[in-house]
């Protein structure tokens, strides 16, 4: 209470101008922001005889063609079942892999755990280019090609580093008299860790789901290079349109619209983890 | 926390452990194998010492990459970081909106990489993308296929948009776990606005700035996906940056050899900059604890 009318009172006498220029600040960048983005619904919205011929700033003759097209035809629609299905398997395999590392590290000290963490996050690191080549020969030779879980096992080499550093930051939020409570109590590892343990750190493992799906989701490079028919994700659906005879605009623009929703609706729920999942669970 | 002493830990890593090897491990010998044979076709390999590293260290092509990646990623982190702090600094503390702000500053983070690609693909465009008409209407002389500058501008602004809010985010955080009392302190000895920001808010922002630096540092060095889309490299090699480069020479041209000596050399410079990420977020935890 005593803060609040300390600050109420210091903010007035030169309040107001400085309120506005933050205004003007965030306006300014939240438009540079979002043009671009407007600029896609829009096109998203015409026909591809309205894109080429004239130019306007919102669609004079609103058609859903775009949408439809993309919803209905197989070689498109695959791609998105594709796609979510390699990161829904992603995000399986990092998480169950990830919850239990993530606990030794936030509470045990073992030989060469700091190694072991910061070769971890080199994995995070590295550029997916390097691994592209040996990924291919390697999923090749195990007969894993154009699966879908090649791509996800794949995408463990970012996903399971950043899952443990998320997690790791969130478990030592917990104190540890919880656990020798639980073990005094009779409870052995595995029940306390299911029936106690994760529900205490329910956001933390939401938080990290969302990273490992989020970072799987927009991934391309490797995913590309991994799949060929069965497995093709949307993002190589997309780029391999428009190489073919005069780029389908409208319908491409749809295509990426859709592939922003996703993020776009469970972002409301991570709102305030955004900077902490990017930081790898510090800050 | 204080930790216990306990080996049997290990036994929670191992399925990261394999996992993770399967997935790195495995990859990177393939690589480090490839960098030092040669090879006459019919999958037989023979010893060649290290005449790729000496290869690609004596070719301007690496160099010219290397160059072009370092110039890159010296531009976008001089505008983002200024600019997200900048940002920062003007987003509303609580309230709806701020929890607007984050929403929609969020979103660039979260589309795929191809499609930023394809979204500033369209915009540039002189024909029929909003930044490129605008441009074109009012007399620049705009065309990012053809133009190497233009090229430039927009793979920059590009990933200004894409990345700010991230270097802004971090920098919210931080300035969100300022007290109150410093500023009153401030108040107090009518500290000017800009001796708040030195003296208060930078410092107490600088170790998520460290972090938000380096992440910054390191995902534009690896950076693939929107320039690829956007320029695929050109015009000429003028925009191939490091990855661009490297997919091309290994999946394009398969150069394997010169191609693993790259990789190596191209993943030990990330090792480096990792190291110095991890030594700075671990002295960070320690200052916590």
């Amino acid at each position: 209470m005593a803060d609040m009318t300390v600050n109420k009172a210091s903010s007035r006498p030169r309040g107001l101008p400085r309120i506005n220029s933050r205004l003007l600040v965030m306006t300014l960048y939240l438009v540079f922001l979002m043009l671009p983005i407007y600029w896609l619904l829009n096109m998203s919205f015409k026909t591809n005889a309205e894109i080429l011929s004239t130019f306007s700033l919102w669609p004079r003759d609103l058609t859903f063609a775009n949408y439809v097209t993309i919803l209905t035809d197989p070689a498109w629609y695959t791609g998105y079942i594709n796609s979510i299905i390699y990161v829904t398997l992603n995000t399986v395999i990092s998480l169950a892999v990830a919850l239990p590392a993530a606990y030794a590290f936030s509470r045990y000290h073992f030989m060469g755990d700091k190694h072991l963490f910061f070769w971890l996050l080199t994995n995070r690191m590295a550029p997916p280019a390097v691994f592209a080549l040996p990924f291919f020969q390697l999923y090749s030779s195990v007969g894993l090609f154009d699966t879908h879980i090649a791509v996800a096992l794949a995408h463990t080499l970012f996903n399971v580093p950043l899952a443990v550093w998320i997690l790791e930051g969130f478990m030592r939020g917990v104190p540890k008299e919880i656990d020798e409570t639980a073990y005094i109590d009779g409870y052995g590892f595995g029940r306390f860790f299911v029936k106690i343990f994760m529900p205490l750190i329910a956001s933390g493992i939401g938080v990290a789901a969302f990273f490992c799906f989020m970072f799987s989701w927009v991934e391309l490079l490797l995913s590309r290079t991994l799949t060929s028919v069965d497995a093709k994700p949307i993002a190589a659906t997309m780029t391999r349109t428009v190489g073919a005879s005069g780029v389908d605009w409208g319908v491409l623009a749809a295509a990426g619209v859709l592939t922003i929703l996703p993020g776009a609706l469970v972002i409301y729920f991570v709102r305030n983890f955004i900077a902490k999942g990017f930081a790898l669970g510090r800050v | 926390m204080n930790k216990t002493v306990n080996q049997k830990a290990w036994f929670l890593v191992l399925p990261v452990l394999i996992l993770v090897s399967f997935s790195a491990v495995i990859p990177l010998m393939t690589v480090i194998n490839y960098s030092v044979q040669d090879t006459f076709g019919q999958n037989q390999f023979f010893w060649s010492g290290l005449i790729w590293f000496e290869e690609m260290l004596a070719s301007d092509r690496m160099w010219d990459a290397l160059g072009r990646q370092l110039m890159f990623s010296g531009i976008i982190l001089a505008i983002q970081v200024p600019l997200g702090i900048f940002v920062a600094l003007n987003m509303p503390k609580s309230g709806v909106w701020s929890s607007v702000c984050l929403v929609l500053m969020s979103l660039p983070l979260l589309i795929p990489w191809n499609v930023v690609g394809t979204i500033w693909q369209v915009f540039g465009r002189v024909d029929i993308g909003l930044l490129g008409y605008t441009l074109d209407a009012i007399g620049i002389d705009y065309n990012y296929t053809q133009d190497k500058f233009a090229a430039w501008v927009t793979l920059i602004v590009m990933d200004v948009w894409h990345w700010t809010s991230l270097v802004a985010l971090l920098a919210f955080a931080g300035l969100k776990s300022i007290p109150d009392a410093y500023y009153q302190a401030a108040k107090i000895d009518q500290a000017s606005r800009w001796k708040v920001f030195r003296y208060i808010e930078l410092p107490k922002m600088s170790g998520v700035l460290t972090i938000a630096i380096l992440l910054r540092f390191m995902d534009s060095f690896k950076i693939y996906t929107e320039p690829f889309v956007v320029t695929g490299g050109g015009p000429g090699n003028s925009t191939t940056l490091l990855s661009i480069d490297l997919v091309k020479m290994a999946l394009g041209q398969f150069d394997l050899g010169p191609a693993a000596a790259f990789s190596i050399m191209y993943f030990l410079v990330i090792l480096l900059v990792s190291w110095v990420f991890y030594t700075v977020m671990t002295n960070l935890d320690k200052q916590e604890g």
